[in-house]
């Protein structure tokens, strides 16, 4: 047995792999992206082959490994919490009928949220579709606690989630590596039409089952939440799970409080254990549920003198950072001190789009060609169009289409003057869940361009490989399908394609696409601004290198930081003048066009990096 | 032995790798180690902040005023992240400014060197001269062959050493 320091998400993966897994799908997403990454790393300790597979949405992922789970082989899918939204249908239903091989769901939650839409609690979501749930501290236990969902996945025959937070999915730990298990079965499909086929007459009796599997997991003594700290005959006491109980411990040990403070951890908070709901509100008079991100353990309490996020004594928004639970604790234990006010975390710089980023150049010309125009967009690193007025919607995976379409209906319908509707979506988002978005468009008569930015790659979770790139999670080949074949299939009629770097030929296409849309057989016209993200190293090396200087023509206006945007575009405020810093330049010589006076001038350089 | 340090920069600036050298140093010292990292769309040239750990600790988060080390890698983020750091711990900083603070101008050394890539190497160097950190130069030097990408190898050792002076 060896140890190694491993990401969250890694030891997840491990997991999986240690579990005698043989199928794991997902769809990146941060903070959940290197569950599958990790898994492809430590296959090859696996006896026996694993299929892994960057499915192209949450719900296919979730389908899939079904479909590899009712052969009785153990399987996984894992994604980030706004994921669990889009495989919610298979999901909800895969409660009722069951699994046989067992099924782990890792959502990953984003409390706070760092990088996600919404601050929502997937224990609340396994709960709704009565699913068991672990809820792990840290990296190590996020692997034990994969085994133990396994394990009782197979027992009851149920899916099982373990739902760790960004910060145990980023947090790097020692971890025990132990050798994967070896489990042979054979693919053996059982046919059994009133479960697996399942029409409304059978609903009732797998609903009962449902039931009573919940109940009698409820029940389980070894699921009872362990006492970590205090004597047990203590008045008050603190219950807590997840990343939060490591915080209220390490808390509770500093103020040098563990001997007299009764403290359980809760390893699944769903279903609550039903000896413990009893025990804690006959045992004790004070109770303080500290929990992320919504009140699940606290709601099973059933008791309504709790302190905790529905009184308020816990912040019902936001995450639980280790300063936010101090305070909770201090009013909680009647302890002084500490907890002066918080210091606020001043500025900061704001994400932007890399140096060099081919969707500035995008944004860009799509911003100056329609300076009325709407712009709906998208789920990814295209988002932060926003910081220079390129994005006026983002709301989830797939949105930007309909939501263009939306906009279309309602302007369209009080007169003929419409404002020009750009949509913009990234080439992963597009396969995520743009097509059927398209397909809807054009058959309903919207008009507005649709502007797909192929990088080739999903960025913002780290550059995992795209269907048309054609390259699976593990790196073989696959069978490669294209954005513009998918496009033309959908009906659409209007489809160019362009470097969105030259930006005249780009602009020329976005007036001849709106053009299109306006004409009296209009309809959504595409364009592909294709140009692979810079963040690629050799993709970096292969384009031609410019050296760009300001000139002492530039008279400070800085126009060029406000609708360009490049980091590398910096204000000097002794001179007044905008510099470029070489330092971060990638040279892509774009911005030579956004200066009014011609300040920023190109030169011609050897293309070596 | 128990350290919390706080590494602070901008996404692109390596905190990350320096993160990761900090935990595997704790690891070949036989420690328990705990680190928090930012990832995703924070990253694209954000603030960026991590945590390490190192010895008995269950939360991977450190508290404001807690860390006994900084290590900032632009002195830009002192206002922002310096409060992590208590009254009388160390702040190890990457500036050409004086301040209350131990400085150097690492983005300077590792231009010498041919790359700014080396800038957090050269930091974390002379944080380890300094005597700032629970580990010393030979551990770190393992650690950051065996961490290192093939190509990079070599220009980190230097920016390691280039700090060490």
């Amino acid at each position: 047995m060896t140890k190694k320091i491993l990401m969250g998400n890694e030891a997840i993966g491990r997991g999986l792999i240690e579990a005698g897994c043989t199928l794991i799908s997902s769809y990146p997403g941060t903070p959940a992206s290197e569950i599958l990454e990790s898994a492809v790393t430590f296959a090859g300790d696996a006896p026996r082959p694993v299929h892994i597979e960057w499915s192209i949405n949450e719900k296919v992922a979730y389908e899939v490994a079904l479909g590899n789970s009712y052969t009785g082989k153990r399987s996984a899918v894992a994604m980030k919490q706004v994921g669990l939204n889009v495989a919610s249908d298979p999901f909800m239903r895969s409660a009722y009928l069951g699994v046989t091989g067992g099924l782990v769901v890792v959502v990953a939650d984003d409390p706070g949220p760092h990088s996600s839409q919404t601050d929502q609690d997937s224990r609340f979501f396994a709960q709704f579709a009565r699913i068991p749930v672990f809820d792990p501290s840290n990296p190590a236990e996020a692997k034990e606690m994969v085994g133990r969902a396994f394990e009782l996945s197979e027992r009851y025959e149920i899916p099982v989630m373990v739902r760790p937070t960004t910060r145990v999915c980023h947090a790097r730990q020692g971890v025990d590596l132990e050798e994967p298990q070896m489990i042979d079965r054979r693919a053996h499909f059982k046919k059994d039409p009133s479960r697996w086929v399942a029409t409304p007459q059978f609903i009732p009796a797998l609903h009962r089952r449902l039931n009573d599997t919940i109940d009698e997991i409820a029940g389980l003594e070894e699921l009872f939440p362990s006492r970590i700290s205090g004597s047990g005959s203590a008045a008050r006491c603190i219950i807590s799970s997840g990343v939060a109980f490591a915080n209220v411990y390490e808390i509770l040990d500093d103020m040098d409080l563990l001997k007299s403070v009764d403290l359980f951890k809760v390893d699944l908070p769903y279903p609550l254990n039903r000896g413990f709901i009893e025990a804690i509100n006959t045992g004790y008079e004070r109770i303080l549920v500290v929990e992320e991100t919504y009140p699940t353990i606290e709601m099973q309490l059933m008791n309504r003198s709790i302190r905790g996020r529905t009184l308020k004594d816990v912040p019902d928004y936001g995450e639980l950072t280790s300063e936010v639970i101090e305070r909770v604790l201090r009013t909680f234990l009647d302890v002084p001190g500490g907890a002066e006010e918080e210091t606020k975390e001043a500025g900061g710089v704001r994400p932007s789009l890399c140096a060099g980023c081919p969707h500035r150049a995008a944004f860009y010309a799509i911003g100056t060609t329609f300076p009325k125009g709407i712009f709906p967009s998208d789920i990814g690193c295209y988002t932060l169009g926003m910081n220079f007025g390129g994005v006026d919607t983002c709301h989830c995976m797939g949105a930007c289409i309909s939501q263009g379409a939306g906009l279309y209906h309602a302007h369209a319908a009080d007169g003929p003057d419409w404002p020009t509707i750009v949509v913009t979506i990234g080439d992963s988002t597009f396969f995520h869940a743009g097509i059927p978005g398209l397909v809807n468009a054009v058959f309903t008569g919207a008009r507005f361009i649709l502007v797909i930015l192929d990088n080739a790659t999903t960025a913002m979770t780290g550059n995992q490989p795209t269907p048309q790139v054609g390259l699976m999670a593990d790196g073989t080949p696959g069978h490669t399908v294209y954005i513009s074949d998918l496009v033309r299939a959908s009906g659409v009629r209007f489809l160019e394609e362009c470097d969105p770097y030259d930006l005249d030929a780009f602009t020329s296409f976005l007036k001849e696409a709106d053009r299109f849309c306006r004409s009296d057989e209009g309809g959504v016209a595409v364009v592909i601004a294709k140009h692979p993200c810079i963040m690629d190293r050799e993709a970096r090396e292969n384009q031609p290198r410019y050296r760009v200087v300001v000139t002492d023509e530039c008279t400070g206006c800085q126009v060029c930081i406000k609708r360009f945007e490049c980091p590398s575009l910096v204000f000097d405020d002794a001179s007044e003048k905008v510099f470029v810093d070489q330092n971060s330049c990638i040279g892509c010589g774009v911005c030579e066009a956004v200066c009014p006076l011609g300040a920023i001038v190109v030169e011609e350089t050897g293309g070596e990096e | 032995m128990k350290q919390q340090i706080i590494i602070s920069g901008r996404g692109g600036q390596g905190v990350l790798f320096v993160t990761r050298l900090l935990a595997e140093a704790g690891l070949e010292m036989g420690a328990d180690v705990l680190t928090s990292e930012t990832h995703g769309m924070a990253m694209r040239g954000g603030t960026v902040v991590s945590h390490v750990k190192v010895g008995d600790f269950k939360s991977p988060l450190i508290r404001k005023g807690r860390a006994d080390v900084g290590l900032f890698l632009t002195d830009a983020n002192i206002p922002i992240h310096g409060s992590f750091v208590r009254p009388d711990g160390r702040r190890i900083v990457n500036t050409g400014r004086p301040g209350e603070y131990a400085g150097i101008d690492a983005a300077a050394c590792a231009k010498e060197l041919g790359s700014l890539l080396a800038t957090n190497l050269v930091l974390l160097g002379f944080a380890v001269q300094k005597g700032a950190l629970f580990c010393g130069e030979g551990v770190m030097r393992t650690v950051i062959e065996k961490m290192s990408r093939l190509q990079q190898v070599d220009l980190n050792l230097r920016g390691f050493e280039r700090g060490l002076q």
